[in-house]
């Protein structure tokens, strides 16, 4: 894909929503687009962060080994979404797996790249960390909901309807 | 003396005295969550009838009364269907009864889902747990009037693939036109293909427009404040949203005051409420 086609389409991620173009194109040097088959693991947990995902197409499982009760699934993730915060923060390794449920298609970004040139264009790494933010209270705040157990069964005396 | 209770029942109107129902059928749904089918009881001779979202209260001999939401079709009113979550003494006693049991049954009470005041828009359903059970109504309803709305959308979580009620009636729905289902559940093993993860991750894949949409959201109370918070995010008025709430209801007509909050009744006034009726009054046990 040629850089102007890749601009066009980073633009159109929500991830990327209203971002300047200029600031898009400067995440385009860094990005790539990638496929993943399906059943293909996108990365493991302890390995280098080296990339993070913009999801166009497919679905991710964020999974946790262990041993006694094999690989648990954490989370999905699907098209429009970001796969990936560790290169954010050292020592920048995964600490899940993500493996590809259905083929994924994805625009790779390429971690050192972007610490880079957020180091040296702060309006850029401030926009790029202040999206991130976002996504990180959005995920905060769904592991809160789903540690509540919310249609967990409360035995005892209650209302019962439903 | 079976035929002497029914006909004497049937001379009374009194919404305090349960009518007699025979179980015609029960269907576990999951392992903990079944649903009764009943015979649809004669009252004064007149066949019951009921609106999507409205409850019954359903009497379990030698345990009492809960309030069940009927989960059945409103269009096919001659059974009527509870689907109900054993939790507690009276779920517990009505899951040991068989077809051709008897129960009693006061009802329908309270106000249903907006269903005309959905004419002529999308609607987005939002679910989690049992709470799709008083939803399923509304459902049926929407599909048969299918022409009369826009987008249906319906959006439903569970605790894990096992815990998944109407699962053939979801498959069914997501192939009608202009219907999408999407289902998440929050636990899922290697053998669950679909989403894992709260039932608000799903508005990431599913374009919800707050224009000229009335949402339904049924769950516990805690999921339906996040969901809240997910459809405000997207431009939604307090009056475009609408909620199930539950409390313990007895007597169903407003006049115990078990179920009040604040100046409500949920029994008589809900248990359907439009979020600008009860937004200051989530979470509260009492008022």
């Amino acid at each position: 894909m040629q850089s102007h086609d890749l601009t066009g389409s980073l633009h159109n991620h929500p991830f990327l929503k209203d971002m300047d173009q200029e600031l898009i194109s400067t995440l385009t040097s860094c990005a790539s687009n990638v496929v993943f088959l399906e059943g293909r693991y996108l990365f493991h947990e302890g390995e280098d962060a080296k990339t993070f995902y913009l999801l166009r197409a497919g679905r991710v499982a964020l999974e946790a080994g262990a041993s006694e009760r094999g690989q648990i699934r954490i989370q999905t993730l699907g098209p429009g979404e970001v796969l990936g915060w560790s290169w954010l923060i050292a020592p920048y390794r995964w600490h899940f797996d993500a493996y590809a449920v259905e083929q994924v298609h994805a625009f790779a970004i390429d971690a050192t790249c972007l610490r880079e040139k957020s180091e040296t264009d702060w309006h850029f790494g401030y926009e790029m960390l202040r999206r991130f933010s976002e996504v990180l209270e959005r995920r905060l705040e769904a592991t809160r909901l789903q540690l509540l157990d919310v249609y967990g069964t409360s035995r005892g005396e209650k209302s019962e309807k439903f | 003396m079976t035929e002497t209770l029914i006909e004497a029942e049937e001379k009374v109107a009194d919404p305090l005295l349960p009518t007699f129902a025979f179980i015609k059928r029960v269907i576990w749904e999951t392992d903990d969550t079944f649903t009764l089918f009943v015979d649809s009881p004669a009252i004064n001779g007149r066949l019951f009838s009921f609106r999507p979202g409205q409850f019954n209260m359903v009497y379990a001999f030698g345990s009492g009364e809960s309030a069940i939401s009927i989960s059945s079709d409103p269009s096919r009113p001659s059974v009527i269907a509870h689907t109900i979550h054993k939790v507690g003494t009276v779920t517990t006693s009505l899951s040991s009864l068989r077809r051709g049991d008897m129960i009693g049954i006061r009802g329908p009470f309270g106000a249903g889902w907006p269903i005309d005041r959905a004419v002529g828009k999308d609607v987005c359903i939002v679910t989690g747990g049992i709470g799709i059970a008083p939803l399923r109504p509304a459902i049926y309803s929407l599909i048969k009037r299918r022409a009369e709305f826009g987008r249906i959308i319906i959006l439903y979580g569970a605790r894990s693939p096992l815990d998944l009620l109407y699962r053939v009636e979801l498959e069914a729905w997501s192939k009608v036109p202009n219907v999408e289902v999407i289902v998440t559940v929050d636990r899922g093993d290697s053998s669950w293909k679909g989403h894992i993860g709260v039932v608000t991750n799903l508005f990431s894949y599913v374009k919800v427009e707050s224009q000229d949409t009335i949402a339904m959201v049924c769950g516990p109370e805690i999921m339906m404040k996040f969901t809240v918070e997910e459809l405000q995010r997207r431009g939604f008025e307090n009056d475009q949203i609408f909620l199930s709430l539950e409390r313990n209801m007895k007597c169903g007509i407003g006049l115990c005051g078990h179920c009040q909050l604040g100046p409500k009744f949920i029994c008589k006034d809900g248990p359907v409420f439009q979020l600008s009726d009860v937004s200051h009054l989530l979470e509260k046990k009492e008022v």
